[in-house]
């Protein structure tokens, strides 16, 4: 009796080794690179981070096809590297011979993909499952377009600026044509009361001056 | 030498020593003035200093030979650059008028000279606050982390990039497609980009806010726009020298390359620098000197000024050669690290067997053992010095290189806006000079009423400068700031310098000019001045005018376009302007440099006929 069954385990592994083979048609290849993602604190790959592996691949099975109940034995991994990558294939919870398609594998991965990646404090980047493209994260995209805000603030600045200048131009013109009609009437008085020759009191006349000299066109 | 061209009516033309006088002491309230002489100071050194001192020079410098080019730079800006800025210097503290009523009082038929000053400074003008709108676009657009040029968008089912982007860069795309949104050639107009003429009316309206009142206005805001850049290169310096693989930049710029001083092109490259970076013949450097008091030592000025210009330069490259340096070893290292994680992905080798230390061994181990394998890889060879040769001028420079830089940095947003600010206070302060070259000449030819306010001359001439720019937001409008670059402040700025020496020296008389120095500062210029403004100086505008001209006759006629499906993309490539550019060429150059002579012809004829017919007059009253 024992060795009926030592043989049907034995015949059943090589069964499964013979499922999973490089390039299988329904495996997929997974490259970890642990220590490029954690540096100092990587842990060391072993048969305890496999099994670790090979439970999360089948809580994600379990999650995309609900009516199977995936089992640990059903991810079958071969083709250990030092790099640490490896493949996989998914046996069929009800007979074992029967591999899961290739699409359900990549439905089932994509939708676990975050919980995949945080049991081994890993990214999309450093555990990789060649041939499974990760959904890019779409680019931040605020609804008002910042570079407006900025620009309007600054338009306004500007624009209250040019205001403010302009206001106070035209008051200090006012300021200006009062304080000459002032002076207009002080100087015809002044200007009678300047005797020959003295220039002190009056007031050079700029009208009179260079402008003339310029020949015209 | 006694060679000065017969020059009658000089005198009735010019205020004598004793109107200076009295215009000094009366300070007479209708000319404008400067506050004090830090502000004056401050904007000619605004005006020099531009962003062709962060984007061109060091470029210049690293090509043709490092170090070894700051022999001819500095020796032509001592031999060319300073006896012409005295000379615009003294002219305008002499005369006391801008561009075209100095060239009108010393012989009204070189009035041309300061048209065609005006017309340079407007077509410089232009293209000038284009590149200052684009420099807007990029600063507001920094107010936000992350930085949009550090993302591509993504493709339609979110599993890629929008292949023009991954097959370039994402600073690339964002300049190229989402700020200007280029077409592939000069010929396709492509409509207007909105964001870009936003950005238009912004630069314009506050460069009028800024020279609405004049000097007035203009000489508060130097204050911040010609200090502000060198705080903000002081701090890049600073964070620049302790970035990984900066010193690998400033040395590859400052290494000399004692032969390329043989190259005859170094000499006129670095001549035609000295040249524009003094803005020397754009009519502003005469105007501002105008509003002088008549006993400034402007000679003393114009030293000050040519040191400071040649210093700042030199301070500019090395900061920008920091930050390239910076950007040529993150993209070495990447590189590195790229062909690394194939080779261990290939042979599935254990991730810490090759690192950068031993990856030249182990890629040569792998090589000998495996060749066919290693050859289909398609492994990139690492470069160092080829990454730093990518230094590149012009927009490329600011836009592309720094940007990408500026996003490896921590702290990414403070470091755009500080640079961004940066570029901006640089290009206003040239702009505030360019400025004041087009409306006081547009004043003194009567083309603007003399008796409109300040303000109204400001706000017509930028509104309608505004429209005319309007040019540069077409999607193709790179391909016109371009050719405005290339064409617009080349030739017409060399013949009007040159016509500017003759004028001084053989017109209005070079014995007569030193007495008016002598009057100004109280002593006549040395020998030096005397040597150079009589034979160096135009000697060296001369050569360098008519190399130019023959270079440019015997190219082909070429420009760079962003063409994604072109075979060298995300590279430039190079293709021939269409015939009819060269109307537009004729237009940007031809015609600022031949007003000088057609306006003399006109008005030879024009004075003919007058006196043909007084003479007829006479006859027929002739009783």
């Amino acid at each position: 009796m024992l060795e009926k069954i030592i043989l049907l385990l034995c015949c059943s592994c090589a069964v499964a080794q013979h499922l999973c083979t490089p390039d299988a048609s329904d495996g997929y290849k997974v490259r970890l690179s642990i220590k490029t993602a954690l540096e100092g604190q990587a842990y060391e790959w072993n048969e305890n981070e496999m099994f670790l592996f090979r439970a999360t691949l089948a809580f994600a099975m379990r999650n995309h096809i609900r009516e199977q109940k995936f089992e640990v034995s059903n991810i079958i991994v071969c083709n250990e590297t030092p790099r640490v990558s490896f493949w996989f294939v998914v046996t069929s919870p009800e007979s074992t011979s029967v591999l899961i398609g290739k699409e359900d594998v990549e439905e089932a991965v994509r939708k676990s993909r975050n919980r995949i990646n945080s049991a081994f404090l890993l990214t999309d980047k450093t555990l990789e499952f060649i041939g499974i493209l990760p959904t890019l994260a779409a680019p931040v995209d605020p609804d008002t377009p910042p570079w407006l805000i900025v620009f309007g603030v600054v338009m306004g600045i500007v624009g209250a600026g040019i205001i403010l200048l302009l206001v106070s131009s035209v008051v200090q013109k006012k300021r200006k044509n009062e304080m000459t009609d002032d002076e207009e009437n002080c100087e015809e008085t002044r200007v009678k009361t300047v005797e020959n020759g003295s220039v002190g009191e009056g007031v050079y006349n700029m009208s009179f001056s260079d402008d003339e000299r310029f020949t015209q066109m | 030498m006694k060679l000065v061209l017969p020059n009658p009516g000089l005198d009735l033309r010019i205020p004598d020593y004793n109107d200076l006088e009295r215009m000094d002491k009366e300070e007479a309230a209708d000319r404008p003035k400067w506050d004090n002489k830090a502000q004056y100071i401050l904007t000619c050194v605004g005006f020099c200093i531009g962003i062709g001192n962060v984007w061109r020079f060091p470029y210049l410098c690293q090509s043709h030979g490092g170090g070894a080019f700051l022999i001819p730079y500095l020796i032509l800006l001592v031999l060319e650059g300073m006896p012409l800025l005295l000379m615009e210097f003294a002219i305008g503290q002499r005369l006391r008028k801008g561009s075209v009523g100095v060239w009108r009082a010393i012989n009204p038929y070189l009035t041309g000279v300061g048209i065609a000053s005006m017309l340079v400074s407007l077509l410089i003008g232009l293209y000038y606050n284009t590149l200052i709108a684009w420099i807007m676009w990029y600063l507001f657009n920094s107010f936000q982390e992350p930085l949009p040029w550090t993302q591509c968008p993504l493709n339609e089912n979110r599993t890629g990039y929008i292949p023009e982007c991954q097959q370039s860069s994402t600073v690339d795309y964002y300049f190229y497609r989402v700020t200007l949104d280029t077409t592939t050639s000069i010929a396709e107009s492509g409509g207007i980009h909105w964001p870009m003429v936003v950005c238009l009316l912004a630069a314009w309206t506050f460069i009028c806010a800024c020279y609405i009142r004049g000097i007035s206005t203009s000489g508060k805001a130097v204050y911040v726009t010609a200090i502000l850049p060198y705080i903000v290169l002081a701090i890049f310096l600073i964070r620049g020298l302790t970035l990984k693989g900066a010193m690998n930049g400033v040395k590859f710029l400052f290494t000399p390359n004692v032969e390329e001083l043989m190259n005859p092109t170094t000499w006129l490259d670095a001549g035609a620098q000295v040249f524009y970076a003094f803005s020397l013949a754009w009519g502003g450097l005469i105007s501002f000197s105008s509003y002088n008091p008549v006993h400034n030592n402007c000679k003393q000025d114009a030293v000050i000024l040519s040191a400071i210009t040649g210093l700042t330069s030199i301070y500019a490259a090395t900061v920008t050669y920091t930050i390239i340096g910076f950007r040529a070893s993150e993209k070495y290292d990447n590189c590195i690290s790229q062909n690394i994680r194939t080779l261990l992905n290939t042979f599935n080798l254990p991730e810490d067997s090759i690192t950068e230390t031993n990856y030249d061994s182990a890629y040569k181990h792998l090589n000998s053992t495996y060749p066919d394998i290693v050859l289909g890889l398609d492994i990139q060879i690492c470069d160092m010095q080829k990454l730093l040769n990518e230094g590149v001028e012009g927009t490329g420079l600011a836009f592309i290189v720094f940007t990408e830089a500026i996003t490896k940095m921590p702290g990414s947003p403070v470091w755009s806006v500080l640079f961004f600010v940066m570029l901006l206070c640089l290009g206003l302060s040239t702009l505030f000079g360019n400025i004041e070259g087009v409306v006081v000449p547009l004043k003194d030819l009567n083309v603007l009423p003399k008796k409109w306010p300040q303000e109204a001359l400001t706000g017509v001439t930028c509104a309608f400068a505004f429209i005319i720019s309007l040019l540069f937001a077409q999607q193709s409008g790179l391909y016109w700031v371009t050719l405005f670059d290339n064409f617009a402040g080349s030739v017409p700025l060399l013949t009007i310098g040159l016509f500017e020496m003759i004028a001084v020296v053989y017109i209005y008389g070079i014995d007569r000019f030193n007495e008016d120095i002598q009057f100004m500062i109280g002593h006549k210029p040395s020998i030096f001045w005397q040597a150079s403004w009589r034979f160096f100086s135009p000697v060296i505008i001369l050569v360098i005018l008519v190399f130019y001209l023959v270079t440019q006759a015997q190219q082909e006629l070429t420009y760079l376009v962003w063409d994604p499906n072109s075979d060298k993309f995300p590279v430039l490539a190079s293709v021939p302007y269409p015939s009819w550019i060269n109307a537009v060429i004729f237009l940007l150059a031809g015609v600022p440099s031949l007003v000088v002579p057609f306006y003399a012809l006109c008005r030879l004829v024009y004075v003919t006929c007058k006196q043909k017919e007084q003479q007829n007059d006479k006859i027929s009253h002739v009783p």
